[in-house]
């Protein structure tokens, strides 16, 4: 037993010795940290050329943008992120809603068209990603393809449509599109589904895979997602197809930005926060490796080969009132069976 | 020489002081979420409320109850016969399928899902290798049946390891005597070694229950809802706080129910040892001809269970993702991961002691209390219990808040039941009377209790705290809002790569992670069969 116990005692205080190691912090003058909702592998090189520009060094914990979002509201005034980077405009809306984003300044609000922030000024855009359908080339032609998303409850659809219902932009759609059709519209058109046989899937990756495969002919999804897919695998079926003009099918959602409130470091945190929507942040955002995102700022082009942002024109709703309609969204989803 | 009394009970005596004020604080560190969510439960308001609707927590109960129901019995179904043809019979290669039936703990479920899902696919990987021989298109494995294969295959190791260690520590006098009274071979089984074996399997279908309780990842996957997957879809709704804390209470009551019913059968019927134990050999049972079924069985459990889920494993981390290029090994996360799971497999195993001791020296209702509660928390899902620790953790600030000691309690709360149960299964075999034996030998109390019962014990401990080091080592929700910046396990870098699909990135980061475990599973299997005088 003396033997067990000495090496037990040593992994112990390998272990703390370990633990003391991981937590000391690097000893720079300024460093602001980051709640990132974005993926390490994607935005890490825009983190390091900022601390690089700055001098301002980067604590970031990568996390899900909900997940975050719900510490930063468990944290209250005693969270220590200086700064939230979401993936959602919904989980932004909610954060500040509670009053724990900081106010932004007008000319940060200004670099980006209004519909990708909120009169409130509480966070701003930072890279714009479209909803789509995506479809099976082999399946289907372009042309037979819906102008509308009210129309994929034709029978012509049935058993032919995936769709990720928890997803986070799923319901940003919904909600956007209960503000501006009314709720019974929604619910019958997702009846309407239901009755179709529409397939759910965990997540839009998932969605576009099983399009891929013809399990499904289209998917509802975000742009994105195809070309994350096409790089790894060139010869997938698959295309995004928009619906037509003002369509609620066509919104176009952002990820995005805000200053927490209890930081004490805004003059820091503004300057990460320029930084995201200069010149040099918008393009790494939008065209670097498997990035094809929408940039928001005039000037930055977004990756070859992708539809313009100015050409699609999306329903009339700015992102900001995702607040207040997320709620409906989520009990219209959890009423009609779609999450349970 | 067996005894059927109610465990190790010594009724009428008083338990020492130190060992309630123990167990009262471990169990407290296990009502900090349990008091989180009640607390966030009542302050609901209607809206929040209708979003959790009675019909609906009945009906996702349900299902989560139906789901771990299966798996339970898919789990005992494979996982005894496996433990039996290891320790028992003179099964060619027996250590090698001891370990590789061990293995499967250390794939993260939802690792596990996804290969399953790539492999099975309509059209996956394992169409493509039938495809020669006309399979056009495999069944869809998903929803309850998908669920259920996925998660027999995270969980039926616990069945296999506590079984096999209650076949080795159980008296094999008994099963002589019942021989030798002229009862068959499988009447022998069934009449003296599966009673034997009850507290270990009791132990075993809790474990297997809570795991199917708390888990996310594969029920998400597979597009099959429970209360877990309830509850994630509010949190993620984020204005849904209070909805969350509803359903995960009502999570709370069912794993409080099942600690009920399995408790109950572990305590009806157990069997003692009649001896200490050490240098009694386990008569091994000859296969002859039957070897070959049993290896079939064997083979067909670890072909889909393990080798299939490695197979896409390296079938990922041989393809490069062209968005990431190949990833380059973690090897700091890999020192990380190892060092803080060992922390927690110790302390977990150190602090369940003295519950499990109270539990089964001094069986009263405030012990049985105390264990049970201290057993709810691992039914969670993981991002409840790191919730918690965020609340209470940014009310302290730092340096406690998101520290590693945190991040530490945070484990040692989620896993400390794998430590318990086991530690407890073990503890009900050892007959009182030793402990008995050595007290009016001269020993005082703390002397009995380490010179004669934890080394009897010893098996059940470190299995226990195997079970919790391999749980840490894959803990993915609270490792990620808890952890102080920078530290990255192996968990993490697995979920960096899932989040985006890059399976190049997740695949070299499981492989290492399953590296780690090998080890350490196989100086278990190994340690503890050399110790109770095993040939092989």
């Amino acid at each position: 037993m003396k033997r067990v116990a000495t090496v037990i005692l040593g992994l112990v205080l390998g272990a703390l010795a370990l633990a003391a190691g991981a937590s000391t912090a690097p000893g720079q003058t300024t460093s602001l940290t980051i709640y990132s909702g974005r993926e390490e592998l994607l935005v890490k090189p825009l983190m390091e050329r900022f601390t690089k520009e700055t001098g301002i060094a980067l604590n970031v914990r990568y996390g899900s943008s909900t997940a975050l979002a719900t510490a930063l509201v468990e944290e209250g005034r005693n969270s220590p992120a200086d700064i939230y980077w979401s993936q959602e405009p919904g989980t932004l809306g909610l954060v500040g809603a509670r009053g724990l984003l900081a106010r932004l300044p007008q000319t940060t609000i200004g670099k980006v068209p209004s519909r990708f922030t909120t009169p409130s000024r509480r966070w701003v855009g930072t890279s714009g990603r479209a909803r789509v359908l995506v479809y099976n080339t082999n399946q289907l032609q372009a042309n037979t393809l819906p102008a509308s998303v009210w129309n994929l409850t034709d029978a012509r659809w049935k058993g032919k449509i995936g769709l990720a219902p928890t997803n986070a932009s799923f319901q940003a759609f919904l909600g956007a599109t209960i503000n501006m059709h009314g709720e019974s519209r929604v619910r019958g058109w997702l009846d309407g589904l239901k009755a179709n046989g529409v397939r759910f899937y965990p997540n839009n990756t998932t969605v576009v895979q099983a399009v891929g495969r013809g399990d499904v002919e289209v998917g509802l999804v975000n742009h994105y997602y195809l070309y994350n897919l096409l790089a790894q695998t060139p010869d997938l079926p698959v295309r995004n197809h928009w619906f037509g003009d003002g369509d609620p099918g066509s919104l176009v959602l952002s990820a995005g930005v805000g200053i927490v409130s209890s930081s004490t470091k805004k003059a820091a945190a503004q300057r990460f926060v320029d930084f995201l929507l200069s010149k040099t942040g918008q393009r790494m955002i939008a065209r670097g490796p498997g990035a094809a995102e929408y940039p928001l700022v005039k000037g930055v082009l977004p990756r070859p080969g992708l539809r313009p942002l100015a050409s699609i024109k999306g329903p009339k709703y700015s992102l900001g009132r995702l607040s207040t309609d997320l709620t409906p969204a989520v009990t219209l989803l959890l009423q009609t069976g779609y999450v349970r | 020489m067996t005894s059927t009394a109610a465990a190790g009970s010594a009724p009428g005596r008083r338990a020492p002081r130190l060992l309630v004020g123990a167990a009262t604080i471990v169990a407290l560190l296990a009502v900090v979420p349990i008091g989180y969510l009640v607390v966030r439960a009542l302050s609901a308001d209607d809206s929040a409320r209708a979003l959790a609707p009675l019909s609906t927590t009945i009906e996702l109960a349900w299902s989560t109850t139906v789901l771990a129901f299966g798996v339970v019995v898919a789990a005992l179904l494979v996982g005894v016969p496996f433990a039996w043809l290891v320790v028992r019979t003179d099964l060619p290669g027996r250590r090698v399928w001891g370990l590789a039936a061990s293995l499967p703990l250390v794939i993260p479920s939802f690792v596990a899902a996804l290969a399953l899902l790539g492999a099975l696919a309509p059209r996956g990987l394992v169409q493509e290798l039938l495809e020669p021989i006309g399979v056009e298109r495999l069944p869809e494995l998903t929803g309850y049946w998908g669920a259920l294969v996925a998660l027999t295959l995270a969980t039926y190791p616990y069945v296999y390891l506590l079984a096999a260690a209650g076949l080795r520590s159980i008296d094999p006098t008994a099963e002589e005597a019942a021989r030798s009274l002229g009862l068959a071979p499988a009447a022998v089984f069934r009449r003296v070694t599966l009673p034997a074996l009850r507290p270990s399997l009791a132990a075993a279908s809790l474990l297997v229950a809570l795991y199917v309780l708390s888990d996310f990842g594969v029920v998400s996957l597979m597009g099959y809802a429970t209360l877990t997957t309830g509850i994630y879809v509010r949190y993620e709704s984020l204005l849904a706080l209070e909805s969350a804390a509803i359903l995960a209470l009502a999570l709370l009551a069912l794993a409080l129910a099942i600690v009920l019913v399995t408790s109950r059968w572990r305590i009806r019927g157990a069997i003692h040892r009649s001896t200490p134990g050490a240098g009694r050999t386990v008569e091994i049972v000859r296969l002859g001809v039957w070897r070959w079924p049993a290896l079939m069985f064997c083979s067909l459990v670890v072909g889909v269970f393990l080798v299939l889920p490695v197979g896409v494993l390296i079938w990922w981390s041989a393809t490069a993702d062209p968005i990431t290029g190949r990833a380059a090994i973690a090897w700091s996360a890999a020192a990380n991961s190892a060092g803080i799971a060992t922390a927690a497999a110790v302390a977990a195993a150190l602090v369940v002691l003295p519950a499990a001791l109270l539990a089964w020296r001094y069986p009263s209702p405030v012990s049985r209390w105390l264990e049970r509660v201290t057993l709810l928390p691992s039914a969670l899902p993981g991002i409840a219990v790191a919730l918690a620790l965020v609340f209470l953790g940014a009310r302290i600030g730092s340096p406690v808040y998101q520290s590693l000691g945190l991040l530490l309690i945070a484990y040692v709360i989620r896993f400390m039941p794998y430590g318990l149960a086991s530690t407890r299964a073990s503890l009900d075999a050892i007959s009182p009377r030793l402990e008995e034996a050595a007290r009016s030998l001269g020993r005082s109390q703390l002397g009995a209790t380490t010179a004669v019962v934890l080394p009897l014990a010893r098996s059940g401990i470190l299995a226990g705290a195997a079970l919790v080091f391999l749980g840490t080592i894959k803990e993915l929700p609270a490792t990620l809002l808890l952890k102080p910046v920078g530290f990255e396990t192996l968990a993490t870098e697995i979920w960096k790569g899932t989040s985006i699909g890059a399976y190049s990135v997740v695949a070299p980061s499981a492989l290492l992670l399953i590296a780690i475990a090998t080890p350490l599973v196989y100086l278990l299997s190994w340690r503890s069969a050399w110790e109770l005088g095993a040939t092989d």
